[in-house]
């Protein structure tokens, strides 16, 4: 079996490089394909300049993490996706990275657009400037079958994405995704450090998990450090993550509201979610939560009157919340538009290795916060909300059943804050040379990843991010099929994935 | 429909009185930099050293274009003599008007000139372009269409053709894949038009301005540039601000 050939790790617990045995390729294949099988999940795959592949492997219902590498002779190997499609934008993400080829990929194209990191080895041969969402686009051919092609820059205050939809009359057939129009080379800028800008390349890696993501790298670099984060900052950080959580969830679905034409929410809710992104800025100063969170512990702390403060408005905006979403399930025009659209097949989620909400929404009963409990949630657990369907209205209604959640833990944080002492902060220790940390959140949209490995000196050697976008944009394309071209804005929301995320 | 309109009533009005009266920002928040006028300790450029963006320099003047305000050099000043102040008006017409020199008031952005404002005064169509960057900028223009803010009142939107707009706002660095489409979209917009640019990346490159896959923002892709707001992301006052200016609404005071 597969299990023993994979070093067992925890989240955000530091593991010496010489400890995650080294296989085989052959070995590190088949400890992929046969875990996969078995039900654990590819939560990432990389490589680095020197050819090493890393793998980290989730068993969530057991919470266990497995990492395992191997040692390229060459830059080429047998692709991993015809036998685990999870492995399909890993795959082609190294690919473009590194020039190593992962022969045999059935989808084999780049993922950004940008230039081989080293010099001289592209997995494309290619030698000129790069053009940006120029690729071979599957194509549908027949009569009255059209191409619709939309983006990079689209028709609202969104970011850039190119879509292109194989429609038949107003039914899509298949809509293949291309992004990279934010790549901005934040893990590049990441190698070598920390850097004084370490931190904020973290936080902008997506702007609106700025929390999530800057979490999840303090989390590594503590882990790297050996340190631990007293309780209070870890609650304190809790709240930060949980306000993140219920102001997205509230703009989307007030968004969601909007793109069926039901005004009440919509309106309500885009007001809302400011008050929530403002319980934020009344601890940090930014509305995102910029400068909340240091490796070792809270640059802004959340002191004792501050929470008692905020217990009071936490409470307005969650009666606002309240009542600007129930009207939501009381519609029947919006329940009947939410039901008929965006519906993944479940047995394709798993396959795919969808996670967070969308995942949830299909039924995969899978959570950071429960499975690879981290901070406050090891004592303050946090029940993960499932739906069944995978439609539209159930991404909907997960949403709002862990906004629910979430302001019950935010209840119960800032009441257990407002009396507690302060603790001391302590700096971030030396990080150990020559491991491996792999961190995990689950930040509003889903599980974010940080993967950071050191080098003999202590510095990053490589760091690799997983956004939840990444696993979940092919997500919003199987969504898609068979649908109505018309009901794409409606299930683009529904998932309401990141590019910057995607992109980085 | 009973429901509804409990929920209109329970909801209330909600439109901010802004700019008739000032915002209650959070106690917190960190709008403008300033030195105070006490002297430095000798030879001490703790602040330089501490901003990751290189914003300040040996005579303290610094650099609001790429200010991240994270707020590190005041905590790095020995003397306290930098601190963040509340106040959020940071909008300038020139880039050279965002470097802040001791002893010298702040240029705030002034108005259009008048052939300008005959055309775009009463009216004033945005066309946003998201160029790199994380989507924070984004975000905090996005609210202003939200019925707190209420944009609509000033004559200003949000269009989704850069042909029917008479300007364009522009977010993030301008990656190297988003050049072209940035370019694109200038071209599109007929003249007269304006480029606003939000944030310190689409000022200066931001947090990422050592990076070789962008530009160093709007004006570095070769797109000029008419208002500055800087800020990572700018508060949505500190937007609202700028763009009042620009239109000759100066707002309190």
């Amino acid at each position: 079996m597969s299990e023993s050939l994979f070093a067992t790790l925890g989240n955000g617990r530091a593991l010496p490089l010489a400890e995650v045995p080294e296989l085989t390729l052959a070995e590190f294949r088949t400890a992929i394909i046969q875990g996969v099988r078995s039900g654990q999940r590819l939560a990432c795959l990389c490589a680095d300049r020197e050819l090493n592949l890393y793998a980290v492997l989730a068993e969530d219902p057991a919470g266990l993490l497995r990492a395992g590498r191997t040692r390229l002779d060459a830059p080429r190997y047998p692709a991993l996706t015809p036998q685990c499609p999870q492995a399909h934008l890993f795959e082609r993400e190294l690919a473009e990275q590194f020039g190593i080829v992962p022969e045999g990929h059935p989808w084999f194209k780049p993922v950004r657009f940008h230039p081989s990191w080293v010099e001289g080895r592209d997995a494309w041969g290619r030698t000129g400037p790069i053009e940006p969402g120029v690729l071979d686009f599957y194509e549908v051919k027949g009569e009255e079958v059209h191409e619709v092609a939309v983006g990079p820059v689209h028709a609202g205050v969104i970011e850039p994405g190119h879509f292109r939809f194989q429609c038949h009359g107003e039914t899509v057939f298949h809509l293949e995704i291309a992004l990279g129009y934010q790549h901005r080379g934040i893990e590049r800028a990441l190698e070598g450090g920390p850097h004084p800008l370490s931190l904020k390349h973290a936080e902008t890696a997506c702007g609106d998990s700025s929390i999530a993501h800057a979490w999840a790298y303090c989390q590594a670099l503590e882990g790297l450090a050996g340190m631990t984060v007293p309780p209070r900052a870890q609650r304190v950080r809790g709240v930060a993550l949980e306000l993140e959580r219920a102001a997205n969830h509230t703009g989307d679905l007030g968004a969601l509201a909007g793109d069926v034409g039901f005004l009440p929410t919509a309106s309500f809710c885009g007001r809302i979610r400011g008050d929530w992104l403002n319980l934020t800025a009344e601890v940090c100063g930014s509305r995102l939560g910029r400068d909340w969170l240091r490796p070792g512990g809270l640059r802004m702390d959340l002191d004792a009157s501050r929470a008692r403060n905020l217990v009071e408005r936490l409470e307005r905006a969650w009666a606002d919340t309240r009542d600007a979403v129930e009207l939501l399930w009381g519609a029947a025009s919006v329940l009947n538009r939410f039901e008929a659209a965006g519906a993944v097949d479940p047995v394709q989620a798993r396959e795919i290795g969808l996670v967070g909400v969308p995942a949830r929404a299909s039924g995969i009963d899978l959570d950071v916060r429960r499975d690879h409990a981290f901070g406050p949630y090891r004592e303050h657990p946090v029940t993960p909300q499932l739906g069944e369907s995978g439609n539209v209205h159930s991404r909907a209604w997960v949403r709002w059943m862990e906004l629910g959640e979430s302001h019950r833990f935010l209840r119960a944080g800032l009441e257990s804050l407002a009396w507690a002492e302060p603790e001391r902060a302590f700096p971030l220790p030396a990080l150990a040379a020559d491991s491996l940390c792999v961190s995990l959140v689950e930040g509003w949209r889903g599980e974010v990843l940080h993967l950071a490995i050191t080098g003999p000196e202590g510095r990053l050697r490589r760091y690799k991010i997983v956004d939840p976008s990444f696993h979940n944009w092919f997500g919003l394309a199987l969504a898609l099929r068979g649908q109505l071209i018309s009901d794409f804005p409606l299930c683009n929301k529904s998932f309401n994935l990141s590019y910057c995320g995607h992109d980085l | 429909m009973i429901h509804i309109l409990l929920s209109r009533w329970r909801q209330g009005h909600r439109t901010m009185a802004y700019p008739k009266t000032l915002p209650a920002l959070p106690e917190r928040f960190r709008g403008r930099p300033e030195f105070d006028p006490g002297a430095c300790a000798e030879g001490c450029h703790a602040c330089q050293d501490a901003c990751p963006t290189g914003a300040i320099a040996l005579d303290r003047s610094l650099d609001l274009g790429r200010c991240l305000f994270c707020t590190e050099c005041a905590d790095a000043c020995p003397e306290g003599v930098l601190h963040f102040t509340g106040d959020h008006r940071l909008a300038a017409r020139g880039r050279d008007d965002l470097v802040q020199r001791p002893g010298v008031p702040p240029r705030l952005a002034e108005a259009l000139d008048q052939a300008l404002m005959r055309v775009l005064g009463r009216s004033l169509k945005l066309r946003v372009v998201s160029a790199g960057g994380c989507n924070g900028c984004e975000v905090d223009v996005n609210v202003l269409g939200t019925l707190a803010w209420d944009l609509g009142r000033f004559g200003i939107q949000f269009v989704a053709s850069p042909r029917h707009a008479d300007g364009l706002i522009i977010c993030g660095p301008v990656t190297a894949n988003m050049a072209q489409a940035v370019r694109k979209t200038y071209d599109a917009v007929p003249d007269p038009k304006i480029v606003i640019a939000v944030g310190a990346c689409a000022i200066s490159g931001g947090p990422y301005l050592h990076q070789a896959e962008q530009l160093g923002g709007a004006a570095g892709a070769g797109i000029p540039v008419d208002l500055f707001i800087p800020g990572c992301p700018p508060q949505p006052h500190t937007i609202l601000d700028g763009l009042l200016r620009l239109l000759g609404r100066t707002p309190l005071p």
